[in-house]
């Protein structure tokens, strides 16, 4: 039975494959547009009217221009963290905790030494990364040891982080600003943030420019080096990369490392870039939501820059929607759901389009690190 | 004459790109056996996937004694008296004969209570009447696999099979067991079961058929008898042109040691011994050919051979080296080929282009690297010469190796593997499952290996390859090598007897 199925799933050209995935990513995002628009009527508000102000909200004025750009950068950042775990068959939610560690990693950095202003910021950076680098090897050393999965494993290191750093910024905790009667950390020195392209609130600053960087990076590793190469190989077969002579183990913790180095230096890129300081509350959710990021761009660093902006554009107009239009803020979560929801399950809208059965084999496959080998 | 049992009219079945049905009209007479021949993708599993149930023909018609009926899913076609004996059972392993044969169709005492005492002895008195030697007590892991065959057919006729598809049934057995089994099919038939014989042996099909149909390309090309055809001609019929059955080659001119294997001990992936004390030697141009039924060690063998399973004991020398610890790399950097037995868990990357797949164990190396980059024109250029060489069928050095037809897969592997200057090749299962012609391509290409100069490992369950190809036979059993033949003087009754662990001296008492 075997190879007739193999005939039938043939013929696809990679431009096929492609193609189709693209099309998959923008039918969820239309239907789930489509189904927003539907619960906004029902609630009694004015579907066009909302999504016209989410669009205002977004592009409207310079300010909110620099506002959405400013909002997909750490998405792009923590989607890229999960896409590169993805490629190498692992599912890393531990995006968030690397996020935070980075955070805390660069802040520390930022204020703790001193050195000359852009020097400084470089540092500060490459601390943070370095923090999420360290923090996702831990998972990651732990798979390739003892087959512990990574999910679980992840998430206890996501409860750890951030554990750890709400203690550290409680009362009296070692990085609260003395004095403070708010949940918050010392400021960075001057020296340590970054560089702004424009005076506006909030400002452009280079993170945008690294952040582009970074995607031609992720594209230049995943499919031009040989490491890469390695990464893949794992993702999709570890015991052909085993039989290939590829250290599966030590691929995984490289792969586990990378990806959270990208975490943690979406997380210093906030921190030195935007307020400065970190707080409660401050990038909550970003490395969940940048899980539904990564699967809408089909783990490819341009899909991830995509699904990005949407997130950043949902992100930066959901304020003006509510406020002009008062179709709650809610519903944008309620799309992103939505639009996870039809990305994870793409058969859901197969039927309704009549697109072809993408082939196994071809999916980045979630599940297929449960229970498997390496 | 008596109405056929089973007719089917003009069955077409699609599928995107394929045409896996192309018209096909079949009829199985009461009390025959039909075997049915092709290559893989020539349609027959798909017939019979149609027959069972599994899938709906887009035209067609099939009858049941006369009477058009439609099979929708598997127990409709239980329903018409259809039953399939799968090539991997459907057994629950940790369960016994009786237990598997409940499933679904318990017998009930009172209310609450499986009345298990009933179906034992139902199972035995199925049992005696087809002489099918089974313990329904047993559980089914403990059994040999023709013993697990055998309830695979029972339960088949326990639940009321008038028709029984046997798909490829002797590709796990050792040649006394599929003796067996002609006897069981026999008996069957002479009772009034009728039977489709699925297969791509033609020594099988010569023995056991009363009437032959040939397969190709999704249409039927031929029917006929034992007695009207020929092996040559039937495989003629197969794959569309001449083909050699014999592989044609000079006597072995062994050289020096390639790999000298002492006392090799290694473990299963559930920690029992697999391989217990193997000793052997291959010299470089020659083929040593391991022969034995599947699951007698021999995996585990070839993954230690090539570090790809813990050795617990012994020695293994490549060429000098002490490999019986190194680790995949090492292995093939001091220059070995290895055509894994699984070729979609370890011999490729499915997802991956064919481009790719052709470089998996040198990516890493100049020209597909360099100075850190991989290099897109030095592997596509690779790629172009092995799929002209060595014939690979692929509309684009880009199209994922998932769309490939399973010769071709192997193709791809056999190209990568003996396009590298290698010293030893360890051949796996090199053409399980794949076409004659893809075969006569693999095993031309083994021969000339071997007369390069290299070593050949050959570890295969056909026998038919082993003696093709081998110039000595070690005949492996239970994780022991427990003879090792000339193949010029070994028969098949003297390998198949040490197949099943009888040695020679033994079976003479």
């Amino acid at each position: 039975m075997t190879t007739e199925t193999d005939a039938s799933r043939g013929a696809e050209s990679k431009l096929g494959l492609f193609s189709r995935r693209v099309f998959i990513s923008i039918l969820s995002i239309v239907l789930s547009l489509v189904i927003g628009g539907a619960i906004i009527a029902l609630s009694g508000g004015d579907p066009i009217d909302g999504y016209l102000g989410l669009w205002r909200g977004a592009f409207g004025k310079e300010k909110a221009v620099v506002e959405t750009i400013v909002k997909t950068t750490p998405f792009i950042f923590a989607g890229l963290a999960v896409a590169v775990g993805f490629r190498g068959g692992l599912f890393n939610i531990g995006v968030e905790g690397q996020l935070f560690v980075g955070s805390i990693c660069a802040l520390i950095a930022g204020y703790a030494v001193e050195l000359p202003p852009g020097i400084h910021a470089a540092f500060a950076l490459l601390m943070g990364a370095l923090g999420g680098a360290v923090w996702a090897a831990i998972p990651g050393y732990l798979k390739a040891r003892t087959g512990a999965h990574e999910v679980i494993t992840t998430i206890m290191t996501n409860y750890i982080a951030l554990r750890v750093i709400n203690w550290s910024i409680s009362q009296n905790g070692p990085l609260r600003l003395p004095g403070s009667a708010l949940p918050e950390t010392r400021r960075v020195l001057d020296s340590a943030r970054l560089p702004s392209l424009t005076d506006t609130t909030p400002p452009l600053h280079i993170g945008v420019v690294i952040v582009i960087v970074a995607v031609f990076f992720v594209y230049w590793l995943l499919w031009r080096t040989p490491l890469g190469f390695e990464i893949r190989t794992v993702g999709l077969n570890p015991s052909a990369a085993r039989y290939a002579g590829i250290k599966v183990e030590r691929t995984i913790v490289l792969t586990m490392v990378i990806s959270g180095a990208l975490a943690g230096l979406g997380g210093a890129v906030q921190v030195l870039g935007l307020l400065g300081y970190f707080t409660t509350g401050f990038n909550v959710g970003l490395g969940f939501d940048s899980i539904a990021v990564a699967m809408l761009g089909s783990n490819h660093p341009f899909g991830v820059a995509a699904g990005a902006l949407l997130f950043g554009v949902m992100d930066a107009g959901m304020k003006t929607m509510q406020l002009r239009t008062q179709v709650p803020r809610d519903i944008v979560v309620i799309i992103q759901g939505l639009i996870l929801l039809f990305v994870a399950a793409p058969l859901l809208i197969q039927p309704l389009f009549r697109l072809r059965q993408v082939g196994e084999g071809e999916q980045v496959s979630i599940s297929a690190t449960w229970g498997g080998e390496g | 004459m008596d109405e056929p049992v089973l007719r089917v009219r003009g069955i077409t079945k699609r599928f995107p790109g394929v045409l896996a049905n192309d018209h096909i009209d079949l009829e199985l007479r009461r009390g025959e056996v039909l075997a049915m021949l092709g290559e893989n993708g020539a349609g027959k599993s798909t017939l019979m996937n149609i027959i069972y149930g599994l899938y709906t023909q887009d035209e067609g018609e099939i009858y049941i004694n006369g009477r058009q009926v439609e099979i929708r899913n598997p127990e409709d076609a239980i329903r018409c008296g259809i039953g399939m004996v799968h090539q991997h059972f459907m057994l629950v392993p940790v369960l016994t004969v009786a237990e598997n044969l409940m499933l679904g169709m318990e017998h009930v005492r009172g209310y609450f209570f499986l009345d298990k005492e009933r179906t034992i002895r139902e199972i035995e008195a199925l049992s005696k009447q087809y002489g099918l030697e089974v313990d329904p007590r047993a559980t089914v892991e403990d059994l040999p696999v023709g013993a697990q065959q055998r309830a695979e057919i029972i339960k088949v006729l326990y639940r009321g099979a008038e028709i029984l598809i046997l798909d490829e049934p002797t590709a796990v057995l050792t040649p006394q067991e599929a003796d067996d089994l002609f006897m069981v099919v026999r008996s069957l038939t002479e009772q009034g079961k009728s039977i489709i014989f699925i297969t791509h042996k033609l020594r099988e099909v010569m023995e056991i058929a009363d009437r032959i149909v040939v397969l190709r390309g999704g249409k039927l090309v031929g029917t006929t008898t034992p007695a009207e055809t020929s092996r040559a001609e039937l495989a003629n019929m197969m794959v569309g042109r001449e083909v050699l059955l014999q592989v044609e080659k000079e006597p072995a001119a062994p050289g020096e040691m390639v790999l000298a294997v002492r006392d090799l001990r290694v473990l299963d992936d559930r920690e029992h011994p697999a391989v217990n004390g193997v000793t052997l030697e291959v010299r470089a141009g020659e083929v040593l050919g391991v022969a034995g039924v599947q699951g007698n060690g021999q995996r585990e063998l070839v993954e230690a051979l090539t570090g790809l399973r813990k050795v617990t004991g012994g020695q293994v020398q490549l060429l000098g080296h002490d490999t019986t610890h190194a680790a995949p790399r090492q292995v093939i950097e001091i220059g070995t080929a290895h055509v894994p037995e699984d070729r979609h868990k370890h011999g490729l990357v499915l997802a991956y282009p064919v481009e790719d797949d052709l470089v998996l164990c040198t990516y890493y190396l100049p020209p597909f690297t360099r100075s850190f980059n991989l290099q897109p024109y030095a592997i596509e250029t690779n790629a172009v010469n092995l799929v002209d060489a060595f014939d690979i069928r692929t509309p684009t050095v880009a199209t994922p190796a998932s769309s490939l037809s399973g010769g071709n897969q192997q193709k791809v592997i056999v190209a990568r593997e003996f396009s590298r200057n290698v010293k030893l090749l360890i051949a796996a299962q090199p053409t399980r499952g794949i076409d004659v012609g893809s075969i006569e391509f693999i095993h031309k290409n083994i021969i000339a290996q071997r007369d390069a100069g290299v070593a050949v490992l050959l570890v295969s369950a056909e026998l038919d390859e082993i003696m093709a190809l081998s110039d000595r036979i070690a005949v492996i059993y239970k994780g022991e090598i427990i003879d090792t033949v000339p193949a010029e003087t070994a028969t098949r009754e003297q390998l198949g007897l040490l197949m099943a662990g009888v040695h020679e001296a033994e079976a003479g008492d």
